[in-house]
């Protein structure tokens, strides 16, 4: 008895050692695959497709952080966590990236102590609903029974919301994308409220998405991205310049095809330096110096991401909006590689 | 042996002795045995600690002060998005409390009623009681939650059906079963209804002073009170008088739709009703063997003898098999009452908010405050089953086996 307890407190104890580590570039590299935290399946964002495989706008984060750093970006073990298990998964060193639609805001980033990379989707809390409850606007939606993923920000906002409007709310809290579907589908739940984005994918999903609508309020700010740790620095610079360069491709015109022949040299420096046929970039970061080329070579730069996954011409449909180049009045704007 | 050690401590003690003197051996183990352990545990705490430092986290429980922030569905006492995180999950205590408590009434009720019928003589009652046992008992309570919520999602109609009039309200327009729960009325007290209930609880008080009375009769003489007819006079006759004479100031507010929903009612969400059926129905069943175990136990010359005396089977069972029962039945009985509170953390799989969806899963989540959110967790479950095992160990000793 006291000899099983003993080993139960080494093996947690052993368990616990894990989250002190600082050098999670070596450890990706050793192991050499990246541990990726996504959400339990959000079609468009991510979820597996009949394969099997992983696919999806987040997804594609990962397969460019995995490519950067591993020269491969099938090299992903993809790890399925809800809104209130992930920063306990990324937290305690059980995977090394999480992009799973996360809100960045003050307190993930100073006092749950993570480093956000960047934006790689700008979003806002939205209200799904059937046309046949005849609701247009969603200040009418006073004592409606609404159902919410617990442990997100939406869960804030919606208490936030509410009370400003001085409405009541039954509110239904669910773990995860899926049961919130069926529980809504049943109408168990007058309202569907999470990031616009996830609502237009849930819908997509839905066999008469024409019988549901998003109304026109976005109750809040949710710029989502990619997160890593903190404290160790050198990671999070490769998770931000990863997610910088996909878009700063995009803003340059490099794209899936052309990247080869661009990879060899261009007229262009800025190019040159993020291929990395001119500088040491790369090993600034402690990669090869085609670390870039690999990126975009997983998936395409962000504009192709964009539209493969869940742009206008697939079944999620969503417009560029806000996350298009800022040459083009969006928000998405690349600083310089140099 | 006793000759060979004898000889040993003439020659005074020798370090070798602690390992192969037999006097010594095992305490010399057990002191090896407890420095790994503490030295175990020391290093696991030394490790947190060390981490949460390396992490930059400090360890303190200042967030239970702090704007919680999120809205909780059912709440017992009066809560808001604006009150504090130590308010939240009280409100989740005292939710985890109300299922705990329910559902121990009704496991027992349950698992008492399976423990006799699957001792019936009659074949089909027996069997059916049979398999509602092992059905119950073999599958993981988890799934008997999810699948109650997933019925009670599916199956009733959605209240807009109440509107349209593709369904109705039962008993009388007074109970909407839907798929967001049940609607029950509501009591409301008006002017002078404290004296209703002011009668109400004299009633109750005379029940129990006339069973005194009665129990005294038939020790004395021998002569049997109509008990039960009388106590359901007592308890019914003088609060309908008093209704009626105050002019009815307790009445029931039925439900009715408005809007999305029913209003004015008592709603009973359908997580409440799944975890509280799924608990009940699963831990009746462990009830119900422990039941049947105690029955058995009591020897089958008391039932034999009390039917010599002529006493009739349903008061053999009341009156000798059942008390006597009482004396094994209860410990594991006090387990069982464990086992449903704990299990009722299972909550968080449909929505429930009890204490582990409240401080154990948004509380921790939207603070980042792990270990402190899952030591407090452990801690209030800890207090919680302690306490009931020493409220049901007080009833223990009150029903066990007294030698005099």
């Amino acid at each position: 008895m006291t000899k099983s307890v003993f080993f139960g407190a080494l093996a947690t104890a052993g368990l616990l050692a894990g989250a002190a580590s600082a050098q999670t570039l070596a450890e990706v590299q050793e192991r050499d695959t990246l541990r990726c935290g996504v959400t339990t399946g959000l079609v468009g964002f991510a979820a597996p497709n009949e394969e099997g495989e992983w696919e999806g706008f987040d997804v594609a984060i990962c397969r460019a952080v995995a490519a950067a750093v591993l020269g491969d970006g099938s090299k992903v073990e993809f790890i399925p966590t809800t809104g209130s298990t992930r920063f306990t998964a990324l937290a305690s060193g059980e995977i090394d990236l999480l992009a799973r639609n996360t809100t960045w805001t003050f307190s993930r980033d100073v006092d749950l102590e993570f480093e956000f990379a960047g934006v790689n989707y700008y979003d806002g809390q939205g209200f799904l609903v059937r046309k046949d409850l005849g609701v247009t606007s969603a200040n009418e939606l006073d004592g409606a029974t609404v159902c919410i993923q617990t442990g997100t920000t939406t869960e804030l906002n919606l208490a936030d919301f509410f009370r400003a409007n001085d409405m009541s709310y039954e509110p239904v809290p669910i773990e995860t994308n899926a049961e919130a579907q069926q529980q809504y589908l049943a109408n168990a739940c007058d309202v569907y409220t999470t990031d616009a984005s996830g609502l237009a994918a849930t819908r997509a999903s839905f066999e008469n998405p024409g019988d549901h609508m998003l109304l026109p309020e976005i109750i809040s700010k949710e710029p989502l991205g990619p997160l890593v740790r903190h404290g160790d620095n050198a990671w999070g610079d490769i998770a931000r310049w990863t997610l910088n360069a996909l878009i700063a491709a995009e803003e340059l015109g490099v794209t899936s095809e052309n990247l080869e022949e661009m990879a060899a040299g261009t007229d262009n420096p800025e190019i040159n330096r993020l291929l990395g046929s001119e500088g040491n970039l790369g090993e600034m970061l402690g990669l090869s110096s085609d670390w870039a080329v690999n990126a975009i070579s997983a998936g395409g730069n962000y504009g192709e991401i964009f539209e493969d996954n869940i742009g206008a011409d697939t079944a999620i449909g969503l417009d560029r909006g806000l996350n298009a180049q800022w040459t083009n009045g969006g928000l998405l704007y690349s600083p310089p590689f140099r | 042996m006793t000759a060979m050690t004898d000889t040993q401590s003439d020659q005074g003690f020798h370090p070798s002795q602690l390992i192969y003197d037999t006097r010594y051996r095992s305490i010399t183990i057990q002191i090896i045995a407890l420095i790994c352990v503490l030295a175990g545990f020391g290093w696991l705490i030394n490790n947190a600690v060390t981490n949460l430092a390396a992490a930059g986290q400090d360890f303190n429980f200042d967030f239970l002060g702090n704007v919680a922030g999120y809205d909780i569905n059912q709440k017992i006492i009066d809560y808001d998005s604006q009150m504090t995180h130590g308010r939240a999950t009280l409100v989740g205590l005292l939710n985890t409390l109300l299922v705990a408590v329910l559902g121990c009434i009704t496991c027992t009720v349950i698992g008492v009623t399976m423990g006799v019928l699957r001792l019936s003589n009659n074949w089909i009652v027996q069997k059916l009681a049979t398999v509602y046992v092992e059905g119950f008992r073999n599958v993981p309570v988890l799934l008997w939650i999810v699948l109650t919520m997933g019925v009670m999602i599916k199956l009733p109609p959605d209240p807009r059906a109440f509107r349209s009039g593709d369904a109705s309200m039962i008993l009388w327009d007074s109970v909407a079963i839907t798929n967001r729960g049940v609607y029950v009325p509501r009591i409301i007290y008006e002017a002078g209804s404290s004296i209703v209930v002011g009668v109400l609880i004299l009633s109750i008080i005379g029940i129990f002073a006339f069973r005194r009375l009665a129990r005294k009769r038939q020790e004395a003489t021998g002569a049997i009170l109509p008990v039960f007819w009388v106590s359901l006079g007592l308890l019914f006759i003088p609060v309908i008088i008093a209704q009626f004479v105050m002019g009815s100031p307790v009445s029931l507010q039925n439900p009715y739709f408005r809007g999305f929903n029913f209003t004015d009612g008592v709603h009973l969400r359908n997580s409440l009703i799944a975890l509280w059926l799924a608990l009940s129905l699963y831990t009746g069943a462990f009830v119900a063997e422990n039941v049947r175990a105690g029955i058995l136990a009591v020897s089958k010359g008391q039932t034999e003898a009390a039917a010599a005396l002529g006493i009739r089977p349903r008061r053999i069972m009341n009156l000798v098999v059942l008390p006597q029962a009482m004396r094994v039945i209860v410990p594991p009985m006090i387990s069982n009452y464990l086992n449903l509170t704990k299990n009722s953390s299972l909550a968080l799989a449909i929505g429930y908010m009890d204490l582990t969806g409240t401080l154990g899963n948004i509380t921790r989540n939207q603070t980042g405050r792990e270990m402190e959110c899952v030591l407090l967790l452990m801690g209030i479950y800890l207090i919680l089953s302690l306490g009931i095992s020493s409220l049901g160990n007080l009833y223990n000793n009150s029903v066990k086996l007294k030698e005099r």
